[in-house]
C-alpha cells in the first residue's frame, strides 16, 4: 500500500491513502516507519497505535539482525616494511554494510555501462576511461574513509565523483557537458571535482594528480584536521618521477599521504612487466611501508585503507598497490582485446568480478531473498536511466563560460578573442 | 615568386631548380632540392609519415624510433610495421615518462645517434620542456660545437581534433619558437608531411615536428613512394594573389584557403601562404609577398596572446612598414585554455577568417 504525505498549506501533513488519526500518525513518524506500509486493523481498517507498536518492533528486530556481525575472510595481504601478522587477514561487517556497498558498487557498474552506451551513440565527446571491474577498490576507500579525508586521481574519475556526493545525473551531465555537471560542463570526463567533499578530481595528464596529493597532506597536516590525503594512480603512471620526489618529501615530512597504485595489469595496451622494471607497486615507495591488497574484494580494501589511514596520521607516508582489473580497454576508443585475450577478460569477470562477490555473500549468508535482490536492482537500474535522461535533458553551459575561471574575479582581465 | 602552386588536390609538386638571386628584392633564395624520386602511390597523411620513418631507419643504420607504444604502431598508426622490419633494437617502446624518454634521444644523438622521439600528444611534451630547452636547444652552443644534438627529432600530433578538450588538442609551436637552438616544422598534408619529416630528421639541429592529427587520415594526397625532402625554413605560396597575403600552418591552413576562396568570390585576390617551418621561419616569402599585396593576414589555432602571429606581425611593420595599406591582422584561437564542450567558439574557423580578410582588404 503506498501513501503519500503531502504538506497542507498551514504545514499539517496530511496523509492521502493511510486511515490514520493525526495522532497515529505522529507516532509511526515517531517510529521512523513512514516508508512502511502499514496494515490497519481498527474499525473501517483504520490504523491503531497497537499496529504501530507492532510494525515499530517488527522493524526493530529487522534492524537489529542487520547489524549482526559476520565475519569474512579475505586473500592474504603483503606487506613492505610492515609485519605480514600485523595484517588483517579477515573483516567483521554485517548486512546493513554489504547491502550499502552492493547498492553502491553495482550503481557504479551500471553507470559505467551507461556512459558506454552514451559514447557509442556519440552523446559523449572526447575520451571517456570506464572503471567498471574496479568498483571494488572505489567502494572500499569509500567505506574506510570521510569526506574529511582527500582524494585526487587520475581520469579514471567517474565512479569516484559518484561516491564523493555526485548523483549518476550529475556524472553522467559532466560526460555530456552540460551545466549540472560538476565542472559545469567545462571538465569533461577526465575533470570532474568536489570541493565541498575534498575530492580534487580528475586528472587528465598522466602522474600529475600525484604531487598535488603530496601537498594536500601537506595541508591536513599544517591544518591539524585529522583528515588524510589519498594519492591514486596506475600501473602506467608508477614509474613518473615526479611520484618519486613526492615519496621523497613525504617521508621526509612525515606527511600524512597514502599513494594508491590501481594496479590493473595494463598501462593503456602495455602490460605491467613491459613497461616496469619492478612491478612489486607497493615496495616502489622503498624506504616507505606498503600494502598490497586484492582489489576486487571491497571488504580487503576496506580493512587496508583502515590500517594505511591510522598508520599514515601516526607515523607518515604508506604506499598501497590495489590488484584490481579493467573489463574495458583504457579508453573507449580502445577495444581492450588486442593486448589481452577477450577468455582473459571474461575469465576475471567469472571468476573474480568484485560486484558479484558481494551479492555472494549476501546470497552465501542469507542475508536478502532474491527477491529483495532483485528490487534493488531495479530501483539502481532506475536510478541511472534516469539520469541518463537528466543528463540528456539538461543545458549544455551558457556560452560566456567559455571566457570564466580563467583568473580569480577575472572583472577588467577579460580574455581576448577573435570574433566576427 | 611562386614556389609552389596547388591547383587541385592530388597536383603533384614539380622538380624546380631554384635560380641563385631573387628577381624581387636580390636577395639570396634557399636552394632547394627537390627531386621526385620515381612514381608516387595514394597515402593519408599518418601513411606518409610511417613511410618517411620507414626511409629515415632504411637509409640510416643510426636511426631509432621509439616513444609510447611506437612499437606497437602507435596510438595513431604512426609506427605500423617498423618493428616487423627493424627489429626491437630499433624501434622502441617507451614506459610513460615523457621527459626521460626525450633526454634519452638526446643522450643518444649527443653520441652521433640518430633519435626520432615520439611525443604521443603534443599536450604531453611539457614535462619533457627542460630536456627540449634547456638541453637539446643548449647543446652545441654552451659546449662551444664539441657536441650537439642535430639527430633529435620530436614528432607530436598536435591541434584541434574536435573533441580532444584541454589536453588532446594543443599548438604549443610558440614556447618552442621562442628557444633558439630549435627547429619547429608544422606540415599541412601527406605530400609535405613526409618530405618535411625526412628533411627534419636528417637536418643537423633539434627539431620538433608537429603532426596536425586531425589531418592524419584526412588529408590524402599523392606522395612520392622513394625517398625526397622539402626544404625547412622555406615557406610554400599556395595560391598567388595581390590584394592580401594570408599566412597559416598545419591543419588551419585549409581553413585559410577556404576563407581565401570565399573571398575571391567577392572580387578579393588573396595570396595564401603556408608557413610549414615556425623556427627559422621564411621572412624573405613573407616579406616579398607582402611587399607586393600591402597587407598581412595571419591565423594559428592556438592562443592569440603570445602566439607566434605576434612575431610575423611585428617582423613586418618593421621591415615593411612603408608598404602596408592597412593594420596587419591575427584570426586565432581565444586567450583561454583550450575548452572541450566550447571547441567551435574558441577556434578561429573559416568565417573569422574570411570576415577579417574583408576587414583589411577594405581598410
Amino acid at each position: 500500500m503506498l501513501f503519500v504525505h503531502r504538506v497542507a498549506p498551514h504545514g499539517r501533513r496530511l496523509s492521502t491513502y493511510l486511515k490514520a488519526s493525526p495522532t497515529v500518525q505522529r507516532l509511526i513518524r515517531e517510529h521512523g516507519l513512514s516508508e512502511v506500509p502499514l496494515k490497519g486493523s481498527g474499525p473501517k481498517g483504520t490504523v491503531t497505535p497497537s499496529d504501530v507498536q507492532a510494525a515499530a518492533m517488527a522493524k526493530q528486530m529487522v534492524d537489529e539482525a542487520a547489524l549482526l556481525p559476520i565475519s569474512i575472510d579475505f586473500k592474504p595481504m603483503v606487506g613492505h616494511l610492515l609485519e605480514t601478522s600485523s595484517l588483517p587477514t579477515s573483516a567483521t561487517t554485517n548486512k546493513k554494510e554489504l547491502v550499502e556497498y552492493y547498492k553502491k558498487m553495482y550503481t557504479m557498474r551500471r553507470m559505467e555501462i551507461a556512459a558506454d552506451v552514451l559514447y557509442k551513440g556519440k552523446f559523449v565527446k572526447g575520451f571517456c576511461h570506464l572503471y567498471d571491474g574496479q568498483e571494488a577498490v572505489g567502494m572500499g576507500i569509500e567505506a574506510a574513509t570521510t569526506f574529511a579525508d582527500s582524494i585526487v586521481t587520475s581520469y579514471r574519475d567517474h565512479t569516484y565523483q559518484f561516491t564523493r556526493g555526485s548523483s549518476v545525473a550529475q556524472v553522467l551531465g559532466e560526460l555530456l557537458g552540460k551545466y549540472i555537471g560538476p565542472a559545469k560542463g567545462k571538465g569533461g570526463s577526465m575533470h570532474m571535482y568536489s570541493a565541498k567533499n575534498n575530492f580534487y578530481g580528475g586528472n587528465g595528464i598522466v602522474g600529475a594528480q600525484v604531487p598535488i596529493g603530496a601537498g594536500l597532506g601537506f595541508a591536513h597536516k599544517y591544518r591539524g584536521d585529522g583528515g588524510v590525503a589519498f594519492t591514486l594512480y596506475g600501473d602506467g603512471a608508477a614509474n613518473q618521477g615526479q611520484i618519486f620526489e613526492v615519496v621523497n618529501m613525504a617521508a621526509l615530512w612525515q606527511l600524512p599521504v597514502i599513494f594508491v597504485c590501481e594496479n590493473n595489469q595494463y598501462g593503456m595496451g602495455t602490460a605491467t612487466h613491459r613497461g616496469s622494471f619492478d612491478t612489486e607497486y607497493h615496495a616502489r615507495g622503498q624506504y616507505i611501508p606498503g600494502i598490497k591488497v586484492d582489489g576486487m574484494n571491497v571488504l580487503a580494501v576496506r580493512e587496508a585503507v583502515k590500517l594505511a589511514k591510522a598508520h599514515a596520521l601516526e607515523h607518515g607516508p604508506v604506499m598501497m598497490e590495489m590488484d584490481t582489473y579493467r573489463y574495458h580497454g583504457h579508453s573507449m576508443s580502445d577495444p581492450g582485446i588486442t593486448y589481452r585475450t577477450r577468455d582473459e577478460v571474461s575469465g576475471v569477470r567469472s571468476a573474480r568480478d568484485p560486484v558479484q562477490l558481494v551479492k555472494n555473500w549476501l546470497t552465501q549468508y542469507e542475508l536478502v531473498t532474491s527477491e529483495e535482490i532483485k528490487s534493488i536492482e531495479q530501483a539502481v537500474k532506475k536510478e541511472v536511466e534516469e539520469g541518463v535522461e537528466a543528463a540528456k535533458a539538461a543545458a549544455l553551459p551558457p556560452h560566456d563560460e567559455l571566457v570564466r575561471d580563467i583568473y580569480f574575479q577575472q572583472g577588467g582581465l577579460e580574455p581576448r578573442m577573435c570574433n566576427l | 615568386f611562386v614556389r609552389h602552386k596547388m591547383r587541385a588536390a592530388g597536383f603533384l609538386h614539380g622538380a624546380r631548380r631554384a635560380r641563385h638571386l631573387c628577381s624581387l628584392c636580390h636577395r639570396r633564395r634557399f636552394t632547394t632540392a627537390v627531386e621526385i624520386a620515381g612514381e608516387t602511390q595514394k597515402m593519408t597523411m599518418v601513411a606518409a609519415i610511417n613511410d618517411a620513418l620507414r626511409v629515415a631507419l632504411r637509409t640510416d643504420p643510426a636511426a631509432v624510433v621509439f616513444g609510447e607504444d611506437v612499437a606497437f604502431g602507435g596510438v595513431f598508426r604512426a609506427s605500423m610495421n617498423l618493428v616487423e622490419e627493424f627489429g626491437p633494437e630499433r624501434v622502441l617502446n617507451m614506459p610513460i615518462n615523457e621527459q626521460g624518454l626525450v633526454g634519452f634521444g638526446i643522450g643518444m644523438a649527443a653520441v652521433g645517434g640518430t633519435a626520432i622521439a615520439e611525443v604521443q600528444f603534443a599536450d604531453y611534451i611539457f614535462p619533457a620542456m627542460d630536456q627540449i630547452c634547456n638541453e637539446a636547444a643548449k647543446f652545441r652552443y654552451r659546449s662551444g660545437n664539441e657536441f650537439d644534438v642535430g639527430g633529435l627529432t620530436i614528432r607530436a600530433p598536435a591541434s584541434a581534433v574536435g573533441h580532444g578538450g584541454h589536453y588532446h588538442s594543443q599548438s604549443p609551436e610558440a614556447y618552442f619558437a621562442h628557444t633558439p637552438g630549435l627547429k619547429v616544422v608544422y606540415p599541412r598534408d601527406a605530400y609535405t608531411a613526409k618530405g618535411l619529416l625526412l628533411a627534419s630528421i636528417r637536418d643537423k639541429n633539434p627539431v620538433i615536428f608537429f603532426e596536425p592529427k586531425i589531418l592524419y587520415r584526412a588529408s590524402v594526397g599523392q606522395v612520392p613512394v622513394g625517398d625526397y625532402e622539402l626544404p625547412l625554413g622555406k615557406a610554400d605560396i599556395l595560391t598567388a594573389g595581390k590584394d592580401i597575403t594570408c599566412v597559416a600552418w598545419g591543419a588551419q591552413v585549409h581553413v585559410m584557403t577556404k576563407a581565401c576562396a570565399r573571398a575571391e568570390a567577392d572580387g578579393i585576390s588573396c595570396e595564401a601562404i603556408d608557413l610549414a617551418t615556425i623556427a627559422p621561419w621564411d621572412m624573405h616569402t613573407i616579406r616579398t609577398s607582402v611587399k607586393k599585396t600591402g597587407r598581412l593576414l595571419v591565423t594559428h589555432e592556438a592562443p592569440l596572446t603570445g602566439g607566434f602571429a605576434g612575431e610575423i606581425a611585428a617582423t613586418i611593420q618593421d621591415e615593411c612598414f612603408d608598404y602596408l595599406e592597412a593594420p596587419i591582422a591575427r584570426v586565432t584561437g581565444a586567450d583561454t585554455p583550450f575548452p572541450l564542450a566550447f571547441e567551435k567558439l574558441y577556434l578561429p574557423d573559416e568565417l573569422k577568417v574570411y570576415d577579417a580578410i574583408v576587414r583589411t582588404a577594405n581598410y
